[in-house]
């Protein structure tokens, strides 16, 4: 809980100090804070949802990937080493989040016909029709949270796991095996070293790849909520 | 290493069931950073990046204006130059009749005061003539009767009568003149 309470005053500051003086000729660190912000906006949410449609689920969107960027770089953060997101809890509240989002948006613009919409397809034969209707439901209001919760979470748990296993067999194969038993086997410890090494990069990787997964599935089912009928 | 495995999965309580403190926490977190994306950090986002293209399309715009206003005063300066040339020939023209007219009056006066310089002399020419012919008459009067005088051996200079003598014999002159003037211009005629 520590942890969120850090990533939470940590993305607090920064986004406060990166935008308290925005310049119409940027300085290089409103270049960087506007790189990201504009990065989050111009290629997931308006080019998803488009100009207007994108203002009004921008602020939600954003905090979606930016709380889930920050959690999950908490897991190669030294000191803390975990990631917030490798616990269900976040990974379900963005999951919630998007479901709501999503079902908000096609509500208010369809109201009832939305469930309508989401179930029935045009153009297939009516015998098809209910066992469709149920396939429809169960993949939209039903899996869509599920997947989108253990997308993220496995990629922090399995993460973790790695980076886990590695640094532990690196303890095992130094402390235990090399200098306890004397037994050069040990040396087998700067392999699981490096590949721990190796493992922490491709953290950084997934951290911010499943920020930009998450975020562009909100949008994107928000988008598929508020297209036209078919 | 399995020691540790355990020690985890005994701090995990379950993969899949959330614990409630982590949903509440994460929820206020994500609260948190939600309020701070719409109150500050996407306006901001938004205006900062409004302003750019504002500035960006005011610049164009300016340039535009700019432009314009220049085209506008190159028109006025072309107009303003070619009204100048107008003018300044109007001025030469009108220089060149008053010039004319001038010459004219100067002509016309120097005329004049010739004519009136003619004029006078003439008179002072008449009135020297008048005067020397008084004199003249005088002188001639007193040569008459001096002539006269030694002539009849008598002395005539009782001045009353010898005046009225060369007075009447003047008068006499005077008249066969103009007699014969009279002729001359009837004989002319």
């Amino acid at each position: 809980m520590l942890i969120r309470l850090v990533v939470v005053v940590v993305l607090v500051l920064l986004l406060w100090l990166g935008t308290r003086r925005m310049k119409i000729i940027p300085t290089r660190a409103q270049v960087v804070v506007e790189f990201i912000l504009g990065f989050v906006r111009n290629n997931i949410v308006v080019e998803t949802l488009g100009e207007k449609d994108g203002k009004r689920f921008m602020s939600i969107l954003m905090t979606i990937f930016f709380v889930t960027l920050g959690m999950n770089l908490t897991g190669v953060i030294p000191g803390l080493q975990i990631a917030g997101t490798s616990v269900i809890g976040l990974p379900l509240l963005m999951a919630v989040v998007a479901y709501v989002l999503f079902i908000y948006a096609g509500m208010r613009k369809y109201s009832w016909r939305f469930f309508k919409n989401a179930l029935i397809l045009p153009g297939v034969p009516k015998a098809l029709t209910p066992f469709l209707a149920l396939l429809e439901f169960l993949s939209t209001f039903i899996l869509r949270p599920i997947t989108l919760t253990l997308r993220l979470l496995m990629n922090m748990v399995a993460g973790h796991m790695l980076l886990l296993l590695c640094f532990s067999a690196t303890e095992f194969f130094f402390f235990t095996v090399l200098a306890n038993q004397g037994n050069p086997l040990g040396f087998l410890g700067i392999g699981t070293f490096a590949f721990g090494i190796a493992f922490t990069v491709l953290e950084l990787f997934v951290a911010a790849l499943q920020a930009y997964v998450i975020t562009i599935l909100a949008a994107i089912y928000i988008q598929m909520a508020l297209a036209d009928e078919h | 290493m399995l020691d540790t495995f355990a020690v985890r999965a005994a701090a995990t309580p379950s993969l899949l069931f959330p614990a409630v403190p982590d949903l509440v926490w994460g929820t206020i977190s994500f609260a948190i950073i939600l309020v701070l994306f719409i109150w500050k950090v996407v306006p901001r986002l938004n205006s900062a990046l409004d302003a750019r293209r504002d500035a960006i399309e005011g610049g164009l715009k300016r340039a535009e204006e700019a432009q314009a206003g220049a085209q506008d005063a190159l028109e006025h300066y072309n107009a303003q130059l070619a009204e100048g040339r107008a003018e300044a020939a109007r001025i030469r023209e009108q220089a060149r009749d008053e010039a004319r007219v001038i010459r004219a009056e100067l002509i016309e006066q120097a005329t004049a005061d010739a004519a009136r310089i003619t004029a006078n002399a003439k008179t002072a020419i008449e009135s020297e003539r008048q005067s020397a012919l008084v004199s003249l008459r005088a002188e001639v009067g007193s040569l008459a009767i001096d002539l006269a005088s030694g002539v009849i051996g008598e002395s005539l200079n009782d001045d009353k009568r010898s005046t009225a003598i060369v007075d009447r014999f003047l008068a006499d002159l005077e008249a066969a003149d103009r007699a014969g003037e009279v002729g001359r211009s009837k004989a002319k005629a």
